[in-house]
């Protein structure tokens, strides 16, 4: 378990000194996402074998409690407050709308094409 | 006697305050409510895990008149997870590659149409509503995963901390509207669901996704991931069309 944990940080590691070192615009651990991914394309492996099981217990473990990790984050708006609030119709409407808008489009254009194929 | 008792309270209070461990234990304890509450309501999509527990912090915060920087400083533990949390998302992605692959088509599809309107359409609504260029420059990126939220806002001349509020209560959003939008348009495909969530509200909305099941989980990843990519290279080139 503390190995595939450390494999983990390493992908993340490597993504972010990556990013660091070319500039790219993106954040380290998207990138140590793909480095993970990478790794586990090359090793190949099919059905239950896929993915080495600590390395499954670790990620099924994270992934599961996803929500908590934002948290901390999310506890931070107490902040701006006082700027959400005086913003607070625009920003409501805003967001709403736009994110509904967001995901209708999105799975309506991801169905259609789908279906077409 | 009873000043002597008053000053040992403050210097537990003081001691307390300065450790991790009192504002882990209320992270946690308060997740664990907002999680006991979410499965009592049957998982029920108006009860969102991230905007209770926080709510409950941000309550008891008031109530002792803790500052965010105090809380922050132990809460960062659970913060930095954040990081190895998205590294591992390459594990559902990878169960279930084959089926992503069979996708590739309707993902970048997706992903440009899903990444449009959720600039375009924030942008329009902000102008239209009397928004000036720093508020519309904070809300383009909103879709998108926090880091990268940022540094746009930053570039387009926005308030990358307002971002992070926009991101995180577009976030939020998502994952309220997120299934009960999907049964309205009849969309049943989790895969669908799932690069929506991801496209839409990144993290929190892929946070939800996994809610649905493991195949809305990795395709949340995957839109994600993808539109962080995607906005951090087209906002920029948009920003004429905007009138940033």
């Amino acid at each position: 378990m503390i190995a595939a944990l450390a494999g983990i940080f390493l992908c993340q590691l490597l993504g972010e000194s990556l990013c660091r070192f070319f500039a790219l615009p993106l954040p380290g651990p998207v990138v140590g996402m793909g480095l993970l991914f990478f790794f586990l394309l090359i090793r190949g492996g099919q059905g239950e074998k896929a993915v080495p099981k600590p390395l499954a217990a670790v990620s099924d473990q994270l992934l599961g409690h996803l929500s908590l990790l934002f948290v901390p984050a999310a506890v931070g708006v107490m902040r701006y407050f006082d700027v959400l609030s005086q913003y607070a119709l625009l920003l409501t409407v805003t967001l709403v709308v736009s994110t509904t808008l967001t995901l209708a489009a999105t799975a309506l254009t991801f169905q259609l094409l789908t279906k077409k194929s | 006697m009873i000043d002597n008792l008053l000053a040992h309270e403050a210097d537990l209070w003081v001691y307390l305050a300065s450790s991790p461990l009192l504002w882990l234990t209320l992270t946690l304890i308060a997740y664990v409510l907002a999680d006991r509450i979410s499965i009592a309501a049957n998982r029920h999509p108006a009860v969102n895990l991230v905007a209770i527990a926080a709510a409950l912090i941000i309550v008891a915060l008031k109530l002792t008149g803790a500052s965010y920087e105090t809380y922050f400083a132990g809460a960062q533990f659970i913060h930095f997870l954040l990081g190895p949390a998205t590294v591992a998302l390459a594990i559902p992605l990878y169960r279930h590659w084959a089926q992503v692959r069979a996708c590739a088509l309707p993902i970048l599809a997706s992903l440009a149409v899903g990444a449009l309107v959720a600039i375009f359409s924030a942008a329009l609504l902000a102008r239209l509503m009397g928004g000036d260029n720093l508020l519309i420059a904070s809300l383009a990126p909103k879709s998108v995963t926090s880091p990268i939220a940022m540094s746009l806002s930053e570039h387009m001349g926005g308030a990358p901390f307002l971002t992070t509020c926009l991101v995180i209560i577009t976030g939020v959003l998502g994952a309220l509207i997120l299934t009960p939008l999907m049964r309205l348009l009849r969309i049943r495909d989790s895969a669908a669901i799932g690069m929506a969530a991801g496209v839409a509200s990144h993290g929190i909305g892929t946070a939800r996704a996994f809610h649905v099941d493991s195949v809305a989980g990795a395709f949340g990843g995957i839109g994600m991931g993808l539109n962080g990519a995607f906005t951090s290279v087209i906002l920029p080139l948009l920003r004429p069309l905007l009138g940033l």
